[in-house]
This record gives structure tokens, C-alpha cells and sequence, in this order.
């Protein structure tokens, strides 16, 4: 479904970011990657979502190699992909509705099909009576529920999650790893970016560890081994 | 589909307009600057225009002709200036005529009058002026008449023509003319283009805070033409708002200047100006400021849509 072919990122700077990696994700799998701070793992997400180019090797979904991709099927995909961050990124002068019926309008989705899944999707993290609200009247944790809201509205083929707990604490992290789980076991992909050991040991599915821009151990059933 | 894109715009805008309402109050702010610059570059054209028409309307060459003239003579004199393409209008002033407003000038003045009654008889001559239709023009009347009726030589009929005593003054009101058109123009054009440069510098600070927004956009999928379109109607709405505003404001402006620099201008007011031309105002500053607004925004959001 998803493969990194040999991609390597130098930045202008001489950083090396990524080396060498080659990965493939198949459908429906839950991948965590894990390392330490600058090894790589956000620049591996960027590669994915076409924020960020490889210097070397090429990155494919399905197979289309997506940096070869014009803007349109960029668009396209980013619309297959549901992303989630560490901080939120939710757009600050909407409310948790029009947040989450924003990635429906950008997707082309119907007034009569944002009216009806919405309202659905606020159900399912737990945020119905807060549809109303804005981002800066949530909690963190209620931030993530809409991040994730807004990742999964448009059922996509795969959720990408750059260290989505990192920013919570122990008890809304619990929440969102068995949102996350729930998400999976409705047969959507997910990719989980994460330094935190307990969310790892928690799940018990594919870890992969990365140091200094490169994968040192892929376990299909791993743990979080510093 | 298209339709509901549309719509979606227009809402977003409407809705990112009210909810910014700082940046949206100092971008409507810079832009009400910017659109009395303008208001008041229409102002500074009119106040200009009609001064320098007033001017030219005080300028006239005046053939003084022999007394011994007749009538006929000088009809013809009169229709031969008349169809020379420089001339705009020939005012014949009989020597009856002349000598009344000869007596009407000076009627305060006894000794003068007693004067005239001595000599029994009209001592002036009839006048022809001429007004040319640019100052600049003046020159060729003046060879025509000196090539046909040289002044003051034998069977003229032309006594003398002031236009050497006036063309000093001729000649300085047509580089002030040509100096304060050109002038005018690149005022203009300086003032209009300074305004959209801070116009479109306040509209990028305001792009510069929802930068990580354009970024979320992006990376939900959302088209180009999706994402610029709210901040595209946002900024013809800050142009919509500050130019009623300042259609607004210049009504008790131009009531209380208008009256206090007629005067100055002959007598233009602006006040009157204002209002007798307010649809055409209405128009420039209108969409002025919805194509000011518009067009920054463009401008300013393109810088970040330029990646993937």
C-alpha cells in the first residue's frame, strides 16, 4: 500500500534526516514508529503527506510514486491520508464543527452528507455537546478528539499520526490510543508516531525503531526497547 | 458542484471577516487611508481642473481696431478669425460699446468723464477678442493676423494687438498648465501605487497569522482555489466596508472644508462637487477598494501556496 524505496533526505543544510530507508506498510496495519528526538520519524511523516521532498529514492502509494504527483493528485491524496499532530493543528477561527466539516467541503462532500456524518464522527470521540465550541476553549485532550475527528471523517485509507499523545497526559493518552485502536479494527491503516513506551507496550503491533535517520529494528510484534 | 464551492467561499469569507475582527478592523483601517488618499487625488484634479479652466477663460488677445473703420470691415476681420481652427470664440465689441464701458469704469472718475464729453465725438476704436481653444495657440492667431492686417501700418485696420504684452503672461500659464497636468498625473499615480503597497503589507501581516491555517488546509487537500477564495472575499470586504466609510466621512469633510477653500479655487466648493458627482465617487472608491482589497489579498496568499 505504502513503500519508501531507499529514500534519503539531506536538508540544505547539510542535515542528513533520513537514510537509506526502505519500508512498506500493507493495508490495514498498525505501524508505530519509534526513536528518540531527531531521528527521523516527523520527516518520514512529511515525506507521506508531500510537505517534504526525498533526495534520494522515491515514495510510492499503490503505485504512484507521489513526488512525482502534480498539486490536483496531491490534493487527491491527502485526502486518503487522515493526519494528526502533536499540536492539533486545528483552524483556530472555526468551531469543532466547522473544523471537522472543513475536510469534508475540501474533499467535495455534499452540505447533506457534512449534515449527517459530522454530528456522527462528533459521537464517536466523545465531543457532540462541544460541536459548538472553539479550539480554545477545549482541553488538550479534546483538541486531539477533534484532530482525530477531522482525520477520520472522510474514512480514509490510512491515518497517519505524528506523536499524537505528546502533548497529553496519561489518562486522555489511554482515550485516544482506544479511539485509535477502534479506528484500526474498522479496517483503516494507521501509522503512529510515538516516543512514549506505555502506548507502545499498550498496543502490541508492528514497532518500528529509528536512530539517527535510519530504521535499526522492525518487530511485527514489538515493544518499545530504548 | 461549483454552485456549493461558491457558496462555501462567500460564507467562509463573510464568516473569517467578522470572527478576525482585529486584523479585519486594521486592514479596513489602513484601507480607509488609502481610499482618502484617492478620494482626495479626485479632489486635488477637480480643484485643478477647474482653476486652470478658469484661467484660461481670463485669457483673451484684444485687436484694437482703427476708428475709421467700418462696421463691414471688421465683421469680415471677424469672421476670418473665426474660421481659423485655433479659435475657440471672437467677441466683437462695437466702438459704441467699447466707449460705454470705457464710461462705466471710470465713472467714479469726474475729470475723465468731463474729458470724453469734450471731445465731442467717440475716441475709441471697436475690439475684437479673441479666445483660443488651448493658450498655447494664441502664437498662431497672432502670425495670421500679423501676416493679414499688420498692426498699426497703413490700410490696417488693425491698430494694435496686446497679445505681445499678454504672451509673457500667456506663455507662463501654459507651462504651469502642462507642469500641474503632469504633475497631477504622477501624483497619482505615486499616491495609488503607495497605497496598495501598505494596503497589501497590512494584508500580509494579516496572511502571516493564519499561515498555519493555509498549512492545515493544505494538508486536509483542500484546492488552491478553496483555500484562497475565503481570504480573496475577505479582502474585497475590508475594500467594501472602508470605502462606505470613507463615502461616509467625506460628506462632513467636504461640508466643512468645501466652503472655507472656495474662495481660493474660484469658487469651486467641494462640498458641492462632492455631491453633484457622487455616483461617479461611488463607483471609483467602491470598486477601488473591493479591487485594492481583492487584488492584496491575491497577492499576499499566493506567497503561501507556492509549495505542494
Amino acid at each position: 500500500m505504502i513503500y519508501f524505496d531507499k529514500v534519503t533526505k539531506i536538508y540544505d543544510d547539510e542535515t542528513k534526516a533520513l537514510e537509506d530507508i526502505s519500508l512498506k506498510v500493507e493495508p490495514n496495519e498498525f505501524i508505530s514508529i519509534v526513536g528518540h528526538s531527531g531521528a527521523g520519524k516527523t520527516t518520514l511523516i512529511k515525506m507521506l503527506l508531500v510537505e517534504e521532498s526525498p533526495s534520494e529514492g522515491k515514495v510510492f502509494y499503490g503505485s504512484s510514486d507521489i513526488h512525482d504527483m502534480g498539486r490536483s493528485d496531491v490534493n487527491k491524496l491527502r485526502r486518503k491520508i487522515g493526519t494528526i499532530f502533536q499540536d492539533f493543528r486545528l483552524l483556530s477561527h472555526k468551531n469543532v464543527y466547522e473544523n471537522i466539516a472543513f475536510a469534508m467541503e475540501a474533499a467535495g462532500k455534499t452540505d447533506e452528507e457534512i449534515e449527517s456524518d459530522v454530528p456522527y464522527v462528533l459521537e464517536l470521540v466523545g465531543l457532540f455537546d462541544k460541536a459548538y465550541s472553539f479550539p480554545s476553549e477545549l482541553s488538550g485532550g479534546e483538541k486531539q478528539r477533534v484532530a482525530i475527528a477531522r482525520a477520520i471523517v472522510n474514512q480514509p485509507d490510512v491515518i497517519v499520526a505524528d506523536e499524537p499523545t505528546g502533548n497529553l497526559d496519561p489518562a486522555n493518552t489511554y482515550e485516544i490510543i482506544q479511539i485509535f485502536k477502534k479506528i484500526h479494527e474498522l479496517g483503516t491503516t494507521v501509522i503512529l508516531t510515538t516516543h512514549n513506551k506505555g502506548v507502545i507496550d499498550e498496543l502490541g503491533k508492528r514497532v518500528i525503531t529509528m536512530e539517527d535517520g535510519k530504521i535499526v529494528r522492525d518487530d511485527p510484534t514489538g515493544r518499545y526497547e530504548k | 458542484m461549483l454552485w456549493v464551492n461558491i457558496k462555501r467561499i462567500f460564507r467562509t469569507g463573510f464568516v473569517n471577516f467578522l470572527r478576525n475582527g482585529v486584523v479585519s478592523l486594521s486592514a479596513v483601517l489602513v484601507m480607509v487611508v488609502t481610499l482618502f488618499i484617492i478620494s482626495s487625488v479626485i479632489f486635488t484634479g477637480a480643484l485643478l481642473d477647474h482653476t486652470l479652466e478658469n484661467l484660461r477663460e481670463k485669457v483673451d488677445v484684444s485687436v484694437n481696431i482703427v476708428t475709421t473703420a467700418i462696421e463691414d470691415e471688421i465683421l469680415t476681420l471677424k469672421a476670418q478669425v473665426e474660421n481659423l481652427p485655433e479659435v475657440e470664440s471672437v467677441k466683437y465689441i462695437s466702438a459704441d460699446l467699447a466707449l460705454e464701458q470705457y464710461k462705466e469704469r471710470h465713472k467714479e472718475d469726474q475729470k475723465i468723464l468731463a474729458a470724453l464729453d469734450e471731445l465731442n465725438g467717440n475716441p475709441l476704436g471697436a475690439a475684437l477678442n479673441i479666445k483660443a481653444k488651448a493658450p498655447s495657440q494664441y502664437e498662431s492667431i497672432q502670425v495670421f493676423l500679423d501676416q493679414n492686417y499688420p498692426a498699426g501700418e497703413l490700410g490696417s485696420i488693425i491698430e494694435t494687438v496686446n497679445y505681445a504684452r499678454k504672451q509673457e503672461a500667456i506663455e507662463k500659464l501654459n507651462l504651469i498648465i502642462n507642469a500641474g497636468e503632469q504633475f497631477g498625473i504622477i501624483v497619482t499615480v505615486l499616491f495609488v501605487i503607495l497605497s496598495v503597497v501598505i494596503t497589501l503589507n497590512t494584508i500580509r501581516l494579516a496572511m502571516f497569522i493564519s499561515k498555519d491555517e493555509i498549512r492545515i488546509m493544505n494538508l486536509v487537500g483542500a484546492d488552491r482555489s478553496y483555500i484562497k477564495g475565503p481570504f480573496l472575499v475577505a479582502g474585497a470586504l475590508y475594500g467594501v466596508v472602508s470605502s462606505l466609510l470613507v463615502l461616509i466621512l467625506l460628506y462632513p469633510v467636504t461640508f466643512y472644508i468645501g466652503p472655507k477653500i472656495s474662495t481660493l479655487f474660484f469658487d469651486l466648493n467641494l462640498f458641492n462637487y462632492y455631491l453633484q458627482n457622487f455616483g461617479q465617487m461611488f463607483l471609483i472608491i467602491f470598486f477601488s477598494g473591493i479591487f485594492i482589497g481583492a487584488f492584496s489579498s491575491f497577492i499576499a496568499i499566493h506567497q503561501y501556496l507556492k509549495k505542494k
